[in-house]
């Protein structure tokens, strides 16, 4: 925050923050409380055998860098220029035509102008122009290029980590010049010098070594997701018997471990847990592939993979035919363009086949792994879940499209599928802000820190304002989404932004509308232990008359009666 | 005798616009013409909201003030500011700025009306309650604030809902009222 | 600044033939030497840049994708934005390439006070950017007429388009008759005031000027000034056609010969400034017209689910295996009753 209190005659003149128009390379990033994450613990980057593990700060002046890191700096993007065409041709063909300038939720929130994806491009293209190109190292700031100094290492740590790789820009830019792209290599490099925000480097040690992100153990992982069996058995009354690391089962089911242990996460893993009951599906969870999301996909391209080797390596030891993943938005993008590619191939699986409806999915015959939300929709097709919608009558639902499974994946209609089958009051936000125009949560790619709140809400502004648009005309109290960072992410967002608007999994409104064989007669709470009757109240509905129960129905027909 | 209401009606869209200029002028010079020229609500969240708040504010401001009327306004507005990086008097000093605006509007006026009483005491009156509205906004301000760092406390909580739950030391906290709004006045 | 500069630069660059050919003579410079050694650079330095990237591996399959995907059969899939099969691809990158499909998705919506909401669009970038690409296109077709002898039909038929409108534009003439004026292309004007028109917008919009550098001031100048300087010699000086053209097919024939009638100056002016535009391109963002056809999140299709991509430098890691894992915490999974490799 800025200390310096404004004189009267400054506010009359306006408190213009920054003299105009310097040239954007004399103006330097301040490293201000709420507006970066905080470095990463040296144990975790040792963990991974990352260079140059260190105690340092950024508000600063020395961020120790390694002696030869002008050096690591030159080779790292050198060698990169070589191993991506992304990366050659997008420092290349970029023609500053400022399609993009507007399009990023964080420049839309702060108005800071290297935050428009083309400058927050140019951080690094001025490097590559001032250092190895001819023009740009004989004419410098002219042509555009300058030298690698410190400050733009700062400047760079300050900026792309402030990019959610969330690839809006890259739809409208007239060469598809992708600055999720060169928000990874930029990230890769500053790896190089040890610097990283702990936000990710924690969670990939602890997902390397322990097998998610917050380290739950293997006998602790498998008690988080019973503890939720007497959530399930409380509300739904049904009992369920999950397996772990089972060899032989059909399916393996991977999800982010988020579902497991966060709010409101775990209501969507009662949700799988419910359907696949419902099903009877021969699956089992693994404690070592215990993590869907893969924060390594925010630190290298090697770390991503080492991650993510996990997957295949647990079904093939498992002998599972194949892979059932869950909501997750950068899961799914690296599930869909890369596991593949990195691990592949996964020529111990078999084309996925749902058991339930005999469906093969030929879209998954290489990787073999398939999204829940296809799956469901699939099951709903035909005819395989009896849904009685007006459970979620309660409910006014939005649909956030989610970046990497618009952008990176083309995910679009399958969500709104199912969403249609399960809910009677779903409105759309805006065109321009859903499907591959959506705007991002402001926390993708490992910045849901909780220090970094304040950059995160302005990154989050387009999104909440949309919402809020939808609240307001359509009276809007559910946000949904398939992606375990949303589900983090947008519960604060909502909180600050629209406080009557609360977010919730795909899978958790399949759930409320499933009409279970065996559930008890009054499902009169949902499965956040809420009471249905209360919220039919909040939205203008008329209550439900339960019916009576064994225990407790005498209490829930009372409240039916009113 | 001149009234002030008329007057600052009647050029109320002149005055709009430079107290508009001025919350604008708060943001990095090369995104102005971004925050001002782009109408889209969606595109330029910012720009819009403060240009149709702002025009609400300052009619609930020719009317007189209701606390309760006003403050919905001011929260959008200010609550953009508040996550912006704005020292607290920079975030709601834009308030306080609508004083010269006016002046500035209606110099001729207040010049021809030098000796007389009656609009200077009109303006005066006006000005207490520029004043007032800049208290409500920095109450709301420092809601937000506080709000922020609520949702962070929860946050916390929320992330390892489970784990905590399960290891039973997760202890219920009372549901608080909301402190957007303070006392009444 | 980088605009001052850009503008300097431009303006030494017709100072230089101007004053070559005037005060020095040196017409067999500037009307053979330096031609030959644009166009050669140009070839050299595009092919270079062209083969370099695309000899530059493709390690992951990213298109982004802008539409719904294949999936599931009942499921319709956009193919154009999403493409799912070469065809499909194929036609991606038609409708990028030559209709700029992704700035036209520039589109606004507006909305106003109350429930309306009302459809508007930003489309101008998309507009001008059009125009003048295929304004310059048409340019160096009807170029081509100085380079071929028969002029091949296909370069009459997009001249014959190109000046349609103003065909017998009447005109009063000196002596009172009505007389028709030199054809005048579309193509040259509509360059002209697109590149003028993308010139002003990067100096107007403050984002966009805060980006610019003298990269994008500098071509922008230079096709300006040569746009510029080929009207005025077309309908000013009204320079001898035929007596280019001579000069211009010996050029084609590599039998290089200055003709004996004098060209303009201006002439000279122009093909210096054509000729450096030629140089320069290669090592400028002018490149983009090549990279388009590369740009990875455009020109793959979008089936990384369905067949395996192969990437060429798949690098070598560490894993933590399973058994490593066990080993750390067997004790623990036997308590809570997980299955494991080996009992302790």
């Amino acid at each position: 925050m800025a200390t310096q209190t404004p004189k009267p005659q400054e506010i009359a003149k306006g408190l213009s923050h920054q003299p105009p128009s310097e040239n954007w390379m004399d103006t330097k990033p301040e490293f201000r409380s709420g507006m970066y994450c905080h470095p990463v613990k040296v144990a975790s980057l040792e963990g991974m055998g990352g260079a140059f593990a260190r105690e340092w700060n950024p508000t600063e002046a020395d961020w120790k860098l390694p002696a030869d890191w002008k050096g690591i700096v030159k080779d790292g993007l050198k060698d990169r220029l070589r191993r991506f065409r992304s990366f050659q041709v997008f420092m290349d063909i970029c023609v500053r035509c400022g399609a993009c300038a507007d399009k990023c939720h964080f420049f839309i929130g702060t108005g800071d102008p290297k935050n428009m994806p083309v400058l927050r491009a140019e951080l690094i293209r001025s490097i590559y122009r001032g250092e190895f190109r001819t023009a740009g190292k004989i004419l410098g700031k002219l042509a555009g290029g300058r030298k690698l100094t410190e400050e733009v290492i700062k400047e760079w740590f300050y900026y792309f980590f402030q990019c959610t790789e969330c690839r809006r820009c890259s739809v409208f830019c007239p060469y598809g010049i992708d600055t999720a792209e060169i928000t990874i290599i930029a990230r890769e490099i500053l790896n190089l010098l040890g610097l990283q925000i702990d936000w990710i480097g924690t969670p990939v040690n602890a997902c390397y070594h322990v097998g998610n992100h917050l380290g739950l153990k293997p006998h602790t992982f498998k008690e988080n997701i019973e503890y939720l069996l007497g959530d399930i058995e409380e509300n739904v009354g049904i009992t369920i018997e999950p397996s772990f690391n089972r060899k032989g089962a059909e399916i393996l089911f991977v999800t982010p471990s988020g579902d497991v242990f966060a709010d409101p996460g775990i209501f969507t893993c009662m949700s799988y847990l419910i359907l696949f009951e419902y099903l009877g599906l021969d699956y089992t969870w693994s404690t070592y592939a215990s993590e869907g999301g893969n924060f390594g996909f925010f630190t290298s391209n090697e770390t991503m993979k080492r991650l993510n080797y996990k997957m295949y390596a647990e079904s093939k030891r498992l002998g599972v035919k194949w892979i059932l993943g869950g909501e997750c938005g950068h899961m799914w993008r690296v599930v869909h363009q890369y596991m593949d590619t990195m691990n592949g191939p996964a020529d111990h699986l078999e084309v996925p086949r749902s058991p339930i409806t005999g469906t093969v999915f030929e879209n998954a015959k290489s990787t073999k792994m398939v999204h829940v939300t296809e799956f469901t929709a699939d099951l709903i097709k035909n005819g395989k879940l009896n849904l009685d919608k007006s459970r979620n009558d309660h409910y006014t639902v939005t649909w956030h499209d989610s970046c990497n499974t618009s952008r990176g994946f083309g995910f679009l209609e399958e969500p709104r599928y199912v969403l249609r089958n399960v809910v009677n009051n779903f409105y759309e936000m805006p065109d321009q802000t859903i499907r591959e125009q959506t705007f991002c949560c402001g926390s993708g790619s490992g910045l849901n820190a909780g220090e970094n709140l304040e950059q995160r809400f302005r990154g989050g502004l387009p999104r909440a304002n949309a919402v809020q648009f939808v609240h307001e005309k359509h009276g809007v109290n559910m946000l949904a989404n398939i992606c375990a960072i949303d589900r983090a992410a947008l519960k604060p967002l909502m909180d600050y932004w629209v406080p009557a608007v609360n977010v919730c999994g795909l899978s958790e409104l399949v759930a409320n509308a499933l009409v279970i064989p065996g559930e008890k007669a009054a499902r009169s709470t949902n499965l956040r232990g809420e009471e249905i009757n209360d919220l039919r109240e909040e939205a203008g509905l008329e209550p439900i008359e339960w019916p009576e129960e064994d225990e407790e129905g005498g209490e829930a027909g009372e409240e039916g009666e009113e | 005798m001149a009234n002030l209401q008329e007057l600052l009606k009647a050029k109320s869209e002149t005055i709009l616009e430079h107290w508009f200029d001025l919350i604008i002028a708060t943001y990095p010079a090369e995104s102005v013409q971004y925050f001002k020229r782009t109408k889209d609500a969606f595109q330029n969240p910012v720009g819009h909201t403060i240009h149709r708040e702002m025009k609400a504010v300052f009619d609930e401001l020719l009317t007189g003030l209701d606390r309760e009327r006003v403050s919905p306004f001011v929260d959008r507005i200010v609550r953009i500011r508040a996550v912006q990086d704005y020292a607290p008097s920079q975030a709601v000093g834009f308030v306080l700025g609508l004083k010269q605006v006016v002046r500035k509007a209606l110099a001729k006026e207040l010049e021809a009306a030098a000796g007389a009483r009656g609009l200077l005491d009109q303006l005066t009156d006006f000005e207490s309650r520029v004043d007032e509205l800049a208290l409500i906004a920095f109450d709301i301000y420092m809601a937000c604030r506080q709000k922020i760092y609520e949702i962070q406390a929860q946050e916390v909580k929320s992330m390892y809902y489970n784990v905590l739950r399960r290891a039973d030391i997760l202890c219920p906290i009372p549901e608080q009222e909301e402190p957007d709004m303070p006392p009444e006045k | 600044m980088s605009f001052i500069f850009s503008l300097v630069a431009v303006t030494v660059l017709v100072l230089v033939p101007l004053v070559g050919v005037t005060v020095a003579d040196l017409r067999w410079l500037f009307g053979v030497v330096v031609p030959y050694a644009a166009v050669a650079t140009f070839l050299i330095g595009v092919s270079y840049r062209v083969l370099k990237w695309s000899n530059s591996p493709v390690p992951f399959r990213i298109p982004t994708t802008c539409g719904q995907a294949k999936g599931l059969p009942w499921i319709k899939t956009n193919k154009l934005d999403n493409p799912c099969s070469l065809p499909a691809v194929i036609g991606r990158m038609f409708l990028e390439v030559f209709l700029f499909r992704s700035l036209f998705r520039n589109t606004r919506m507006e909305y106003h006070q109350g429930p309306k909401v009302r459809y508007g669009s930003s489309k101008w970038l998309w507009l001008f950017g059009l125009l003048f690409h295929y304004s310059f296109l048409v340019v160096l077709i009807r170029h081509l007429r100085f380079f071929t002898e028969p002029v091949p039909m296909w370069v009459q038929i997009v001249e014959h388009i190109d000046t349609f409108f103003e065909m017998g534009l009447p005109l009063p003439g000196p002596d009172g008759l009505y007389v028709g004026l030199p054809l005048l292309a579309q193509s040259g004007v509509i360059l002209l005031a697109a590149a003028t028109l993308l010139f002003l917008r990067r100096v107007v919009i403050a984002q966009v000027r805060y980006i610019s550098i003298a990269g994008d001031w500098f071509p922008l100048l230079l096709i300006i000034f040569i746009a510029k300087t080929g009207i005025i010699m077309r309908y000013v000086l009204k320079v001898d056609v035929v007596t280019v053209k001579k000069l211009t097919m010996s050029l084609v024939a590599l039998k290089p010969e200055l003709p004996a009638d004098p060209i303009s100056f201006m002439f000279y002016i122009h093909i210096f400034l054509v000729s450096f535009l030629f140089a320069y391109f290669p090592f400028s963002k002018l490149m983009h017209l090549g990279g388009v056809w590369l740009s990875p999140t455009r020109n793959l299709v979008n089936n990384s689910r369905e067949k395996r991509h192969i990437n060429p430098w798949n690098p070598e890691v560490k894993f933590h295996t399973y058994a490593e894992y066990e080993d750390d915490f067997r004790e623990q999974m036997i308590e809570a009753g997980i299955p494991v490799e080996k009992e302790a």
